[in-house]
Formats: C-alpha cells, structure tokens, sequence
C-alpha cells in the first residue's frame, strides 16, 4: 500500500431513487492496494453504493474523485463521455455477480478477453491471444477451451473468465458485485483463494459487495456495514467482525451458522 | 530509554446489544510497558481479560479508553486511536501476533501460510519458503504435510503452523496468547528455545501462557491482569 493520496475519494454520496433511499452520505477513501468490502443486508444500498462509485448512476449530491494514471485526482462527474469510457476499458474493472452481464455469452473465451485489449489498441492477433491463453491459465481454465463460448462453461469457470477479462488491462481498481453469489461452496472457496492472489500479487484497490462475512474477511482490509442506504460502522475488517459495535453488526456476525 | 510498548489507562467494556444492552466491563486502567528483549507474561485466571489485552495490542479488538503505544523506527503510534491503514501497516512491520487458534484458509499449502507474512513484506517467495520450510522442520512439522493446506491438520498441527507464521519474521513485537498450549514435550521445548531467542534478538514480547515451567522458563516480569480486571475486582 503506497502512502500517495487516494485513488478512490467518495464524498457524502446520496442517492434517491423517487421518494425511496438508495443511499445517504457515504465517504470513505480507498488507496492503491487495498481492498474494501461493503457488506449489509439486501436492499441496504450496497449495489447502488457500487453502481454511483463507478459511474453508472449520478448521486443527487456528493461526489466521486478519482486519481488518473496521470496522477491528477478528477471528479468523475467533470469527465467526458470517452475520458470515462476509458477509465472503464482500462483502469477499472468490474465483476458482476451475473456472469452473463460481464461476458459475451456466445463468442469464444479468448475472444472474450482479447476484446478488453483490442478496446485499448491491441492489434496483432498473435500477441492477443498469446495474452488470453496467458490469462486463462492464470485463473485455472483450459486453455483447451479458449475457443468455446461461455455458454458451455460452468458457473464456476464463467466467473474466472469474468475476472481475467476484467484483469487483462492491467487495472488499479475493481468493482465486484457478490463476485462468489451463487456459487457452489467448493467453487467459491477456489474463486476466493485465486481473487485473494491476484488482489495481493497485482497489488489491485478493489470495492466488493457482499453479504458473505466470510468473503469480507478473506478478502478486505476494511469494511463497510450498511443498513436502510446508512453506513452503520466502519473500520478494520477484523476488528469490525470480531469486535463488532453497532446491535445490527452484532447481529450480522451472530448469525453466521458455524459449518 | 522509552518502552516498545506502552499501555496506559486501557479500558475496555462489551456491549451486547442482542442481550438487553448488556454492558460486560473487561478491563479499566491498565498500564504496563514491555521493553525490547524483554518478556512480561500477563497472569490471572479465564475470563480476567487477558486475551483482550493482547488483542487490543495487535487492534483486534477496540479499545474504549487509554493509549496503547507502539514505537517503532522513530515513529510513535496510538493503536488506540490509529486508523486501519496504520494498523495495518503496524502489523507488517511492528507487531506479531500468536492466536491459539489458526484460521485456515482452503487450498492454501501450510508452507505458504507460514511464508505469507515474509512475502507480504518485500521478500522473495522461494526465500521466504525455504525459511518457512526451515521452521517448520524445526517444529517437527513433517515435510509430506508442508505442500498440503492446514485445514485438515490435527490441532497441534495447526498451531504449530501458527507458531512458525509468527515468529517467522523480525518484528521487534510478539504477541503470544498460550502458543503451547496444545504442544506435546517435544514441540513445547522448541518454542521455549524459539521465544528465549527472540529475546536475545531484542524482541519484546508480552505472552498468556498457563504453563508454570514455560512461565518461568521465560518470563522477566509477571503482570498480573486480575488487578485491572473489571469483573474480578
């Protein structure tokens, strides 16, 4: 973790949906390297938390800033339509917890990954592919399997080949939504254990959402509780869930089933 | 010379809002320092709050009052008040922790457990996995176990995993909650031999150990927590 400024600068984000609360002035910052996740209930505001720091909702006040390879720390509202359509094909990730909504379903796995590159400029088809193959081995496919579409994946794989799509630009940061929702225990344990690698050896700033205290720990330096669009708590992940202060965080933690 | 580390008016209460707010008072006022090479066990019997203490230390837990602080290459830091990027950094720097208990992670092999923590701060993976390995062997882990993850080890297995992963890396503060206590004869003499060398090496450490002959077989002074225990007194 670097000592420079923030990457990531959330200032008193709200966001109302009509009459109905997404969420309430949220700030935090997030510096390169660390690991964030926002754990809370459904419909306590986490994925609309998501969606207004990574720009596809507008708050109705506060601001996102954001640190540019350049150095310069910009409010992403100021940002024009291409300036920010680059943030997203290069600098930032994002994971959805649908892997259909982050892949193309029907065109090959290498092509999948490819297409990040070729959105920044990559043209030899060699070099490409090379990447790809590099990519898919790196997250524990086939590479035997570069040519099938995500369609005849797995749950399991169709999440990996999500993140190495996401990671083949080399991004600072990533967004996940619930990366692990959905996932069969087994599977998820691989696609933690293989995030939780990735995160440290590429040194990646990442925001995850999940309701999963057990990914939350594993994965994050510090946590955020919501709850009805508020920020309950925030703080170290461990000392969050091993000393937590907030009647709902206690509550959150009390109900993990031991296994 | 100033303490390595410092604690002064530490107080700490649970508030157990499921249960009717109940309010469970840990500890108030303590105050101890530990100097490097030094190891001051802290004493009292379960429940007096010993492992809170050691858990505040390393910013586990929180602390409602007092100071707890660390001094490391000329910086001076309140775990109490410190924000998480400071503790974290603390942790990778200052402050070893041995829990009782591991907590593994699947898939991870037992040799990379131990390694992590050396590899987290800047040394190279193959390094960092010989001198895990090395400790290992010391413990009388045995070699066929190293590559597999400590999920399925048996609990003496485990701790000795734990025990390596803590006293792998140089930080000039150890903290010990009952590292032998589920060790046989053997394996309890390694880690005696273990904390007497971190001594000499300058490491201050502050330990629970319920084993008498341990105790005094490394302890310099005894503090005993009774005396700030909010329950007993």
């Amino acid at each position: 973790m670097s000592d420079a400024a923030p990457l990531l600068l959330a200032e008193g984000l709200t966001k109302y949906y009509g009459r109905q609360l997404g969420c309430r002035d949220v700030s935090f910052s997030l510096y390169e390297g660390e690991v964030l996740a926002v754990v809370g209930e459904s419909g306590s505001g986490k994925t609309t938390l998501l969606q207004l720091l990574s720009t596809q909702l507008a708050p109705n006040a506060g601001r996102v800033r954001y640190r540019l390879r350049d150095g310069e720390t910009r409010d992403l509202a100021e940002l024009s339509e291409a300036e920010r359509r680059f943030l997203f094909r290069t600098d930032w990730g994002y994971v959805h917890q649908d892997a259909a909504l982050g892949l193309r379903m029907n065109v090959s796995a290498g092509a999948n990954v490819g297409e990040r590159l070729m959105a920044i400029g990559w043209r030899h088809y060699g070099r490409i592919r090379g990447s790809a193959v590099q990519w898919l081995d790196r997250v524990e496919i086939d590479t035997e399997r570069i040519d099938d579409p995500p369609l005849t994946y797995s749950g399991g794989m169709r999440q990996r080949l999500q993140i190495a799509r996401n990671l083949v630009t080399q991004p600072r940061l990533v967004f996940m939504d619930e990366p692990t929702g959905g996932l069969d225990v087994s599977v998820q344990a691989r696609l933690l254990d293989l995030l939780r690698g990735l995160v440290t050896e590429l040194g990646l700033a990442a925001v995850i959402v999940t309701h999963d205290l057990a990914v939350a720990r594993l994965l994050s330096h510090r946590i955020m509780v919501m709850k009805g669009g508020d920020v309950i708590e925030q703080g170290l992940t461990d000392q969050v869930l091993d000393d937590p202060r907030e009647p709902y965080s206690q509550l959150l933690v009390s109900s993990i089933l031991p296994a | 010379m100033n303490p390595l580390l410092q604690l002064t008016g530490v107080s700490k209460t649970f508030t157990m809002h499921l249960q009717d707010g109940i309010r469970l008072p840990v500890v108030t006022d303590v105050a101890f320092d530990v100097d490097a090479g030094e190891c001051v066990a802290l004493a009292g019997p379960s429940g007096a709050g010993k492992s809170s203490v050691l858990k505040m230390i390393f910013g586990n837990y929180r602390c409602d009052a007092g100071e707890i602080l660390v001094r490391h290459n000329g910086e001076r830091t309140d775990v109490a008040r410190a924000d998480p990027r400071a503790i974290l950094k603390l942790r990778r720097t200052t402050i070893g922790y041995v829990s009782q208990f591991l907590r593994a992670v699947p898939r991870v092999a037992a040799i990379d457990v131990v390694a992590e923590p050396l590899v987290a701060s800047g040394i190279a993976r193959e390094d960092a996995r010989t001198r895990a390995g090395g400790l290992l062997a010391r413990l009388n882990v045995p070699e066929r176990l190293w590559a597999l993850s400590p999920a399925t080890f048996s609990g003496g297995e485990q701790q000795r995993v734990n025990i390596a992963r803590g006293f792998l890396p140089d930080l000039p503060i150890l903290l010990l909650d009952e590292p032998t206590a589920s060790l046989d004869a053997d394996n309890r003499a390694v880690v005696l031999d273990l904390i007497n060398e971190k001594k000499k090496c300058g490491t201050g450490i502050a330990s629970i150990v319920h084993d008498d002959d341990v105790r005094a077989r490394t302890a310099d002074r005894v503090i005993d927590i009774t005396r700030f225990s909010a329950s007993l007194r």
